[in-house]
């Protein structure tokens, strides 16, 4: 506790608790990203993982903990940086240039947000099940055959183009994060050489890529018709 | 040549500033930036009015004095300091708009003059090491890798001019910082306060209020002595191990 103050406390140290749970946010995102891909695997495979999930309930709450307290940090730790680094320019520039700063590092903030709402309706969506009243059982008036139906209610929230596009906004913009995120978490940990720089940068950049193929080939199958 | 000059005016700290607008005319291609901005200066002088402030000294690139934020970024379109950047670097009829470094810890003295003491603190806090100096030591008494040398020379590179925190969106001065880490921490003589020196000057750093590095790597491209963003990365390394040590 006393070490998680002393790296609260200074500006190296929150960027370190940024760099940290973002790994962890990422380790989730690749974890949810290979359960995802069983629905490939069709209605059977998807929804026996569901209910394998939902059978370790205690494990499955100690990883849902772990990642809320992440996220959590994350964004506690980046709201307090940015405040600090706009206070930094009292005075900003007439005339303001980027020499070298990517697209992906002046998006941060936005990319960021972006993920952050999106997060919040997905939870709305397929895991409070509270934006769609088709998301119940038969019984209960909805259209799943059982409560761990994973297969149908993500083919029935997909259809919706609207659902769909932006779910494909997020999932870009959160690649776009993290290709961005990546390389700056190696750059935190002081792992860089610059032998190495290129290099890492360019796995950080194809990781993400690999993630917004993954997450988005879901919707687009729904919606050409492949899942069904 | 002639130029159109847009040039940040203001009295002082506490007074409102403003971008005024100047002909500089005549200007031969061969003088540097601030031997332009001396002609327009001599120029405001005839005629009774108030010359531009500006910091600069050796002239040479060498002392770190020098500063301006020209169109937009620090030290102009060269790849050194302001005094050994050439007007031939511009066009004729070009507007130039020049500014202070803009660094909320910087505070602004008048017209382009900025309190750079902010550096000289952080220096003060650790980035010295406190050997006995006698005698100059014998040639290979102290023996040093070749590649740390050179890692310590290149950082050792740094004159702490400021253009690094000017540049960055966050205002941040971690490659200063990370420059005087890396420089005397790759070093032999600069192990036994290794830790001690990199709490301190980060201490002294966000004590000064300067901002936190995303790694924009705008600092790296305005850097006239090319510092590379790797001292960052030293500096967040050397800084965590420190830490955990001092708090365990």
């Amino acid at each position: 506790m006393n070490l998680l103050l002393s790296f609260w406390r200074s500006s190296i140290g929150k960027k370190w608790l940024v760099a940290l749970s973002g790994l962890a946010l990422l380790g989730f995102v690749a974890g949810h990203l290979v359960g995802n891909l069983q629905m490939f695997g069709g209605p059977s495979k998807i929804n026996a993982y569901a209910e394998f999930l939902h059978a370790n309930e205690k494990p499955l709450w100690v990883a849902r903990i772990g990642i809320i307290a992440a996220f959590v940090l994350h964004v506690a730790a980046t709201i307090t940086l940015v405040l600090q680094n706009k206070s930094a320019r009292p005075q900003a520039y007439q005339l303001g240039r980027n020499v070298q700063a990517k697209i992906s590092t002046r998006t941060m903030a936005y990319s960021g947000l972006t993920v952050l709402s999106f997060v919040v309706f997905h939870l709305l969506h397929y895991t409070f099940r509270l934006t769609d009243p088709r998301f119940k059982v038969i019984a209960e008036g909805g259209l799943l055959e059982t409560s761990h139906d994973v297969y149908r209610m993500v083919l029935l929230g997909f259809q919706s183009p609207l659902v769909s596009g932006f779910y494909l906004l997020s999932v870009g913009l959160l690649s776009l994060h993290l290709s961005h995120g990546i390389s700056s978490a190696v750059q935190t940990f002081g792992l860089e050489s610059k032998r190495s720089a290129q290099r890492i940068r360019q796995t950080g950049r194809l990781l993400s890529g690999a993630i917004f193929v993954g997450y988005a080939s879901i919707p687009t199958a729904v919606l050409l018709g492949f899942l069904k | 040549m002639n130029l159109h000059l847009k040039v940040w005016r203001q009295k002082s700290a506490q007074s409102e500033g403003r971008l005024a607008d100047y002909e500089a005319r005549n200007i031969p291609e061969d003088c540097s930036f601030l031997e332009m901005l001396d002609l327009v200066n001599e120029d405001l002088l005839s005629k009774g009015e108030e010359p531009i402030a500006f910091d600069h000294d050796c002239r040479e690139g060498i002392c770190g004095m020098c500063s301006l934020t020209i169109n937009g970024i620090p030290h102009g379109p060269s790849e050194t300091t302001t005094c050994q950047l050439y007007m031939r670097k511009f066009k004729d009829g070009q507007t130039i708009y020049i500014e202070p470094f803009r660094v909320g810890a910087f505070p602004l003295l008048r017209d382009l003059a900025v309190n750079r003491s902010a550096f000289d603190r952080i220096q003060q806090a650790g980035g010295f090491v406190s050997a006995h100096v006698g005698a100059a030591p014998d040639g290979n008494a102290i023996l040093v890798p070749k590649t740390q040398a050179d890692r310590a020379m290149e950082a050792a590179a740094c004159i702490g001019c400021g253009a690094c925190a000017a540049a960055c969106p966050n205002a941040s001065a971690m490659l200063f910082v990370g420059a005087k880490v890396t420089h005397l921490g790759s070093l032999p003589q600069g192990q036994p306060e290794r830790d001690r020196r990199v709490l301190a000057m980060v201490r002294q750093m966000d004590a000064e209020g300067f901002g936190n590095c995303s790694n924009y790597l705008e600092c790296e491209a305005v850097c006239p002595a090319e510092i590379p963003n790797s001292v960052i990365g030293q500096l967040n390394r050397d800084y965590a191990s420190a830490l955990v040590k001092d708090t365990l």
